[in-house]
């Protein structure tokens, strides 16, 4: 005799309770994720965005013959006290570069000093009750102002907090993925391009494959170790430049963008490769008249997710020297440069507090152009997306 | 001609079944030879011994049940078993007196002159007129735009689309419906103007109705080339063939005159197939 409803309906409780505590614990284990991301954010928003405000002070510059040899005979010495060291330092060098400034006065909104700037955003800092006392007076007659910070993203790394900015890193950051993407593109997608189109399927091919994907897999500061011995120690490319920076990077990214091409390539239909050989089409222009095309919103998109794990990459990069201080923005390929997280990593290791905030003010501009990349290599996949 | 290719001796008839009589000559031009074809995948062998001719400007039907090696057998005719690996082939495939196979024979030549049309419409996912464009200019058959606008218009009258297309040739092919898009892999098959077209299962993805209109084109264009299609449907060939021949488990059971072979078919289980009584 078969069960009646009830004996089965007494069965399957049991299982719908089951399948019912699984969902629930996967939906804590999503918020959770969530709310860890959350606090990040909200840590990095918090710490980071005060690196994008700078104190500035309204100061009378009186250009006289002193100022001329020594920069502080500009500055009146009773406010002299709030104002960036580096303000001062420019002066003689102004006046010999444009000499018709001999003799005037001119009202401007500069640097302040960096313990000012700390103490205006509340942070704990060592100002005498003197000190503090002036600063508000400063403020309270609008002599010293909360800015848009323009020195963060224009200027290099500097010793001075207030002077201390992102973008020589981000310079060569540039520079390095340009010779990333240089290198590792056409040799990944012609070596994906081989592998999936023109190789035979042997033991070699084979062995190749297991290997490339092995590659992927390796921790990133060997690829610096191999930079190291095989750039710098064996061709004698020059250390720390965004060139050979780049090159160790492309090592890193090549297996990324072979393996993506190679999806890209396989993902394009037989029937395509087919209709080509059918009205005569060599190997070659099969694959760069009909496959290359149809797969190059997929490579593309692999391509800028490789290249944007190798711009966070910094382990390979203290290797072969990047993780420097660098004041310059650097303007060639062979001179010296850092990348953005190298700059992060330094700024983390300094002693004054106000790079704390430099630091994830770093992180939030790294981070802003990570998640801009990503989001492109999303667009370009929806927009060249094609239904078969 | 090859030297090596052996002259076509009696016990290389042209057919298993008995020569043909055919009241206009030029049905006998001789357009591909196969003697003693036989092909293996990997170990499996799927065509054994096949030996035919086919003849210039006719439709020729390759029929029988699924698996029994016809369209591997099509496949040969322009060489496409070459992108399978695993594939070897022994024997003689001869267009023209030449060896299909030979070492100096180029199968991108080869493909030029024996076009192709497949089971799944697969036009290119470019316009219409780049689609029948592309081959052409590929092989230097135009050098001029005038003279690639005229071959397209050309290419698209012949199968039959040009009136549906010519209003939108910059449209996407894939944006035609599966028959359109069938004759719009016609009209580029025939645009770089071949001796042969192959066609594998042209109409098995198409409704009635799209089938016939491929069918009534296959008629017209054997005037200018010679078809040879392959097909599940036994009426399609009664309806468009004049030479049919039928493969059982890769093997030719019977090659003839459509007519003779659908009234009085020679063999046994060519019988049996054509009354349905398996495949």
């Amino acid at each position: 005799m078969s069960d009646s409803f009830d004996q089965i309906s007494q069965q399957l409780k049991r299982r719908h309770r089951k399948s019912a505590r699984l969902k629930y614990i996967s939906m804590g284990a999503l918020g959770l994720a969530a709310a860890f991301l959350l606090i990040f954010f909200a840590d990095m928003l918090s710490k980071g965005l005060p690196a994008f405000q700078q104190a500035q002070v309204n100061i009378e510059i009186n250009y006289t013959e002193e100022a001329a040899t020594n920069g502080r005979a500009a500055v009146d010495p009773e406010i002299m006290s709030v104002v960036s060291r580096s303000v001062v330092r420019v002066i003689p060098l102004e006046m010999r570069n444009n000499p018709e400034l001999l003799g005037t006065t001119q009202n401007r909104w500069v640097l302040a000093d960096g313990p000012v700037d700390q103490y205006l955003k509340g942070n704990r800092v060592r100002l005498d009750d003197e000190e503090k006392a002036t600063i508000d007076q400063l403020v309270e007659n609008g002599k010293v102002d909360m800015r848009f910070n323009t020195t963060f993203f224009t200027r290099g790394d500097s010793k001075m907090p207030e002077l201390a900015g992102i973008m020589s890193a981000v310079m060569g950051t540039v520079m390095t993925m340009i010779v990333t993407l240089a290198i590792a593109f056409p040799i990944g997608v012609m070596t994906a391009v081989y592998l999936e189109e023109f190789a035979p399927d042997n033991r070699l091919t084979q062995l190749v494959e297991i290997n490339i994907n092995n590659l992927a897999a390796i921790p990133s500061i060997l690829f610096g170790l191999l930079g190291l011995a095989i750039f710098i120690n064996f061709f004698g490319v020059p250390r720390s430049t965004p060139l050979v920076g780049g090159m160790t990077l492309a090592l890193m990214t090549l297996p990324v963008i072979i393996i993506s091409t190679r999806t890209a390539l396989r993902s394009v239909p037989e029937s395509i490769r087919h209709a080509a050989f059918g009205v005569g089409c060599s190997r070659w222009q099969v694959v760069k008249d009909h496959v290359l095309p149809l797969a190059m919103p997929g490579i593309m998109t692999g391509s800028i997710i490789g290249l944007a794990q190798a711009m966070g990459e910094t382990a390979p990069l203290i290797i072969v020297g990047m993780v420097a201080f660098i004041p310059d923005i650097s303007a060639s390929f062979t001179e010296a440069a850092t990348v953005m997280p190298a700059q992060v990593f330094t700024w983390s290791g300094e002693p004054d507090r106000a790079f704390v905030e430099k630091t994830a003010g770093g992180i939030l501009v790294l981070l802003a152009v990570l998640i801009s990349l990503n989001a492109s290599a999303v667009l370009l996949r929806k927009k060249f997306e094609r239904r078969w | 001609m090859n030297s090596q290719a052996p002259e076509a001796t009696p016990q290389h008839a042209p057919s298993v079944g008995q020569p043909y009589t055919r009241n206009d000559e030029a049905s006998h031009d001789l357009s591909i030879r196969v003697r003693d074809l036989n092909l293996w995948y990997g170990k499996n062998q799927a065509l054994t011994d096949i030996n035919i001719d086919l003849f210039r400007k006719n439709v020729t039907a390759l029929i029988g049940p699924s698996g029994c090696g016809k369209s591997t057998f099509l496949r040969c005719l322009n060489r496409m078993n070459d992108l399978i690996p695993s594939v070897r082939t022994e024997g003689l495939v001869e267009m023209d007196g030449q060896d299909v196979n030979a070492p100096k024979m180029d199968e991108v030549a080869l493909r030029r002159r024996v076009g192709m049309v497949f089971q799944k419409p697969n036009p290119f996912p470019k316009s219409i007129f780049e689609n029948v464009a592309y081959a052409p200019r590929m092989h230097d058959l135009v050098s001029r735009k005038a003279d690639q606008d005229e071959l397209v218009e050309k290419a698209l009258r012949s199968a039959g689309l040009w009136n549906e297309v010519k209003d939108k040739l910059q449209e996407p092919g894939t944006s035609l419906s599966g028959g359109q898009q069938q004759r719009l892999c016609i009209a580029r098959a025939i645009a770089v103007q071949p001796d042969v077209i192959l066609m594998d299962e042209p109409t098995s993805a198409l409704d009635p109705i799209s089938t016939a209109t491929i069918e009534d084109l296959m008629d017209k264009l054997k005037k200018d080339f010679t078809i040879i299609t392959v097909t599940h449907n036994m009426q399609q060939a009664a309806r468009v063939a004049d030479y049919t021949a039928f493969f059982h488990l890769g093997e030719i059971i019977e090659y003839n005159d459509t007519k003779v072979m659908f009234s009085t078919p020679a063999k046994k289980k060519t019988e049996d197939y054509i009354s349905g009584r398996y495949g």
